[in-house]
C-alpha cells in the first residue's frame, strides 16, 4: 500500500518516518512561527513594506523631502507632475510630494497614537468587565451599548469644538488623539470582554485559580496573553480607520490647520481644481487609499498568521 | 463511618449544595435552579483514594470543584483539615490553595497555550514565593522528572507534546506545591488505553511517594477496581452508594450501582456470554427539575410507592457500606 503525501507516492516505511518528522517539528516560538506563516503570505508582506516604509519616510521627513514643508516657489505653481516635482505642485508652488510626506505625520501620527489610545482603554476596561462578569458586566456593558448609540462623528466634532480655533499644531493633534480615542476603544473593550469571558471557563484558567492566583496574575498571565492576536489585528484594522477618520476632520476644516499638511486637508484644499489639476486631489487621495488597502492587507494576513490553527500547514 | 475506625478525616463534606441559578430576562430575575450538587455529606480519608463515579452530567466534577472552592457552595461546609474552607475569601483562600489540587480532563485544554513548560510548572512557586532563579529553575527540572519527563523539554510549548504527556506536565504542576489531596477530574479519559495505565501508575506511584491523599472522578469502572479504596456513586447531584471497593463491586446494593456495574465488559466471552445486563430506560432526569421522592425513581426497574413519595437518605445500611435506597433499607433490615 503506498500513501500519497504531497503528490509524492510513498511507500508504508516512509509514511511512518513522516509521521515522525511531524512528531518531531523543530522548536520554534510563537512569534517566530507567525513571522514565518505571515513571511508567506506575498500580499500581507508587501503591505507590511510599505507600511514600515511610509513610517520610515514619515519619520525623517526632512532628510528625503526634496524642497521644504511649506516652501513656496511663485515660478512653477501648478505644474503637473515631472522629474522636478513627483506629484507635481500646488498654486502656490509647493511640491506635493514634500506636503505628502509630512502629512502623512498627521495621518499616521493620528490614527497610531489615537488608536494605541483606544486599545489602552477598551483592554483594561474589557478585561475588568469581563473578568468579574455578572452585574459588574452588565453594567459596563450596558454603558459602552450607550457610547455605541451615539454619532461618532457628531461626538468627534463636538470634542474638536471645544479646542479653541487658533489653538497650536500640537494641541489640535493631542485634541484629534483624546476624540478618536474616546470614540474608537468601544469595539476593543467588548472584544476583550468577549475573550475574557469565554476564556475564564477554559481550565487553565481554573488550574491558576486553583493554584492560588490572584485576579491580576490571571489576567495579565492566563488572559491577556491569550487573546493578543485579536487585540492586534483589531489594531491593524482601526489605524485605517482613524485614518480616513482623521481626513474627514481636515477635510471639514476641524483638523490641524494650514500651512501644516495632512492628507486631509490636502484634499479638501484640491478637490476644488479636480477638473484642471486632478493631481492636487488624486494625490493624497491616492495616498489615503493605499494606506488603507495595506493596513487591511496586514490586518487580514496578521489574523491567518495568528490563528495557531493554521500551524504546520499552509 | 468509617472515622469510627480511627481513620483520620483529610475533608469532610457535610450538607454541601451547589445550586446554579437559572436567570431570566434584564433584571436576571431568578426562575429555578441546576441543583448539581444537592446535599452531599461525605468524608474523605487521609492517604485513601475515593473514586467518585456516576454519568455525565450527575454532577461529579461540579463536587470535585466545589470541593475546592473553585465553585463557591451554596450551602454546606467543606472542612479541610479541620479548616471550613468556605469561611475563607481572598488571601487566606489562595494560600490554602496550596495544600489541595487538581488534575483536570482534558489535557489541551488545561495548559496555557502561550506560556512554556517551565513557565507552567514554575508558576505555582513565584505565586507563593517559595522559590526563585537557579533554585526555581532546579525545583522545575525535579518535577519534570519525577513525572517521566525530560527537563530539557521545558523551553517548550504545550502544543508540542503529546496528550499523555501534557497530562503529566499538569500532575507536574499540581504536585509543585507538595499538596495534601489532589482531585483528580478524569485524568485519564482523554487519553489512549495505553497511556492511560502509564498515567494511572505514575499517579499511584506519587500516591505512594508524597503521601497524597485523591479524589478520582470517573466514570470508568474498571479503572476504579484498580486503583480507588472506596466508591462514592452519584446520580443527579447525590451520593446513592458508598463504600469499600470489594463491597461495590461484589455486593452492589443500589439499583443504579447494580445497573453501573452489569454495563462493564468482562473479558471472559463466556461468561459475558451468560451475564445478565440491567438495561436503564431513560435519560437522566434534568437536574434543574428533579423528580419528587428518590431521584432515580424515572428509571428504577424496583421502585414502590413510598419512591415517589419520600427521599431516601444515604444511611449506613452494612458496615462501613452506605446506601440511600428504601428497596435495599426493606431488604437489609427486616
Amino acid at each position: 500500500m503506498t500513501v500519497e503525501v504531497r503528490g509524492e507516492q510513498l511507500g508504508p516505511t516512509e509514511k511512518i518516518i513522516l509521521d515522525a518528522d511531524i512528531l518531531e517539528r523543530p522548536r520554534i516560538s510563537m512569534v517566530r512561527d507567525t513571522l514565518n506563516r505571515l513571511l508567506k503570505n506575498k500580499v500581507a508582506t508587501v503591505s507590511a513594506i510599505y507600511i514600515i516604509a511610509l513610517a520610515v519616510a514619515a519619520i525623517i521627513a526632512p532628510l528625503i523631502t526634496p524642497y521644504g514643508r511649506d516652501e513656496p516657489n511663485f515660478q512653477s505653481t501648478r505644474e503637473t507632475p515631472s522629474a522636478e516635482h513627483f506629484f507635481g505642485s500646488d498654486k502656490l508652488g509647493r511640491d506635493i510630494f514634500t506636503r505628502i510626506i509630512f502629512g502623512s505625520r498627521v495621518s499616521l501620527g493620528v490614527a497610531f497614537i489615537g488608536s494605541f489610545t483606544a486599545m489602552l482603554i477598551g483592554v483594561t476596561y474589557g478585561a475588568i468587565s469581563g473578568y468579574f462578569g455578572g452585574w459588574v458586566d452588565d453594567l459596563m456593558m450596558r454603558f459602552v451599548d450607550l457610547m455605541f448609540g451615539f454619532p461618532t462623528l457628531l461626538f468627534i466634532i463636538l470634542m474638536m469644538l471645544i479646542i479653541p480655533p487658533n489653538s497650536s499644531t500640537g494641541l489640535i493633534m493631542v485634541g484629534l488623539f483624546v476624540a478618536l480615542g474616546l470614540v474608537s476603544w468601544l469595539n476593543v473593550a467588548r472584544l476583550v470582554r468577549g475573550q475574557f469571558l469565554s476564556m475564564r471557563e477554559k481550565e487553565f484558567v481554573e488550574a491558576a485559580v486553583a493554584l492560588g492566583a490572584s485576579p491580576f496574575r490571571i489576567m495579565s498571565r492566563h488572559l491577556l496573553p491569550n487573546t493578543i492576536g485579536p487585540i492586534v489585528i483589531w489594531l491593524t484594522l482601526s489605524i485605517p480607520g482613524l485614518i480616513l477618520v482623521e481626513s474627514t476632520l481636515s477635510f471639514i476644516g476641524l483638523g490641524v490647520k494650514p500651512p501644516v499638511p495632512s492628507w486631509g486637508g490636502m484634499l479638501a484644499e484640491g478637490w476644488r481644481a479636480m477638473r484642471t489639476l486632478p493631481h492636487l486631489a488624486l494625490a493624497p487621495g491616492i495616498a489615503i487609499t493605499l494606506t488603507m488597502i495595506a493596513f487591511n492587507f496586514f490586518g487580514d494576513g496578521l489574523r491567518d498568521a495568528l490563528d495557531p490553527m493554521m500551524r504546520g500547514r499552509e | 463511618m468509617m472515622s469510627d475506625n480511627g481513620n483520620q478525616a483529610m475533608v469532610e463534606i457535610t450538607n454541601l449544595k451547589k445550586y446554579f441559578p437559572v436567570t431570566q430576562g434584564l433584571l436576571r430575575r431568578v426562575v429555578g435552579n441546576v441543583r448539581a450538587v444537592d446535599d452531599v455529606t461525605l468524608q474523605i480519608i487521609k492517604g485513601e483514594t475515593l473514586g467518585l463515579v456516576g454519568e455525565s452530567g450527575c454532577g461529579k466534577s461540579t463536587l470535585g470543584r466545589t470541593i475546592l472552592n473553585l465553585h463557591k457552595p451554596t450551602s454546606g461546609t467543606v472542612l479541610f483539615e479541620g479548616t471550613d474552607l468556605s469561611g475563607l475569601s481572598g488571601h487566606d483562600l489562595r494560600s490554602m490553595r496550596a495544600r489541595m489540587q487538581i488534575i483536570f480532563q482534558d489535557p489541551y485544554s488545561s495548559l496555557n497555550p502561550r506560556m512554556t513548560v517551565n513557565a507552567i510548572v514554575g508558576e505555582p512557586f513565584i505565586i507563593h514565593k517559595i522559590a526563585r532563579g537557579t533554585e526555581l529553575d532546579q525545583r522545575v527540572a525535579q518535577l519534570l522528572e519525577r513525572v517521566g519527563l525530560n527537563p530539557l523539554l521545558g523551553t517548550r510549548y504545550p502544543h508540542e507534546f503529546s496528550g499523555g504527556q501534557r497530562q503529566r506536565i499538569g500532575i507536574a504542576r499540581a504536585l509543585a506545591l507538595n499538596p495534601s489531596f489532589i482531585v483528580a477530574d478524569e485524568p485519564i479519559s482523554a487519553l489512549d488505553v495505553s497511556i492511560q495505565a502509564q498515567v494511572v501508575n505514575l499517579l499511584e506511584d506519587l500516591q505512594d511517594e508524597f503521601d497524597l491523599t485523591y479524589l478520582f472522578i470517573t466514570h470508568d469502572l474498571s479503572m476504579v477496581r484498580y486503583i480507588c479504596d472506596r466508591v462514592a456513586v452519584m446520580y443527579l447531584g447525590k451520593i446513592v452508594e458508598l463504600g469499600s471497593i470489594e463491597d461495590i463491586y461484589d455486593n452492589p446494593q443500589h439499583p443504579y450501582t447494580q445497573a453501573l456495574l452489569s454495563a462493564v465488559p468482562v473479558p471472559d466471552p463466556i461468561v459475558e456470554d451468560q451475564r445478565q445486563r440491567i438495561i436503564l430506560e431513560g435519560d437522566l432526569p434534568s437536574p434543574a427539575d428533579p423528580p419528587t421522592g428518590c431521584n432515580f425513581n424515572t428509571r428504577c426497574p424496583i421502585a414502590f410507592d413510598r419512591c415517589f413519595e419520600e427521599e431516601p437518605q444515604l444511611k449506613d445500611l452494612l458496615p462501613r457500606h452506605d446506601i440511600a435506597c428504601f428497596a435495599a433499607e426493606e431488604r437489609l433490615q427486616v
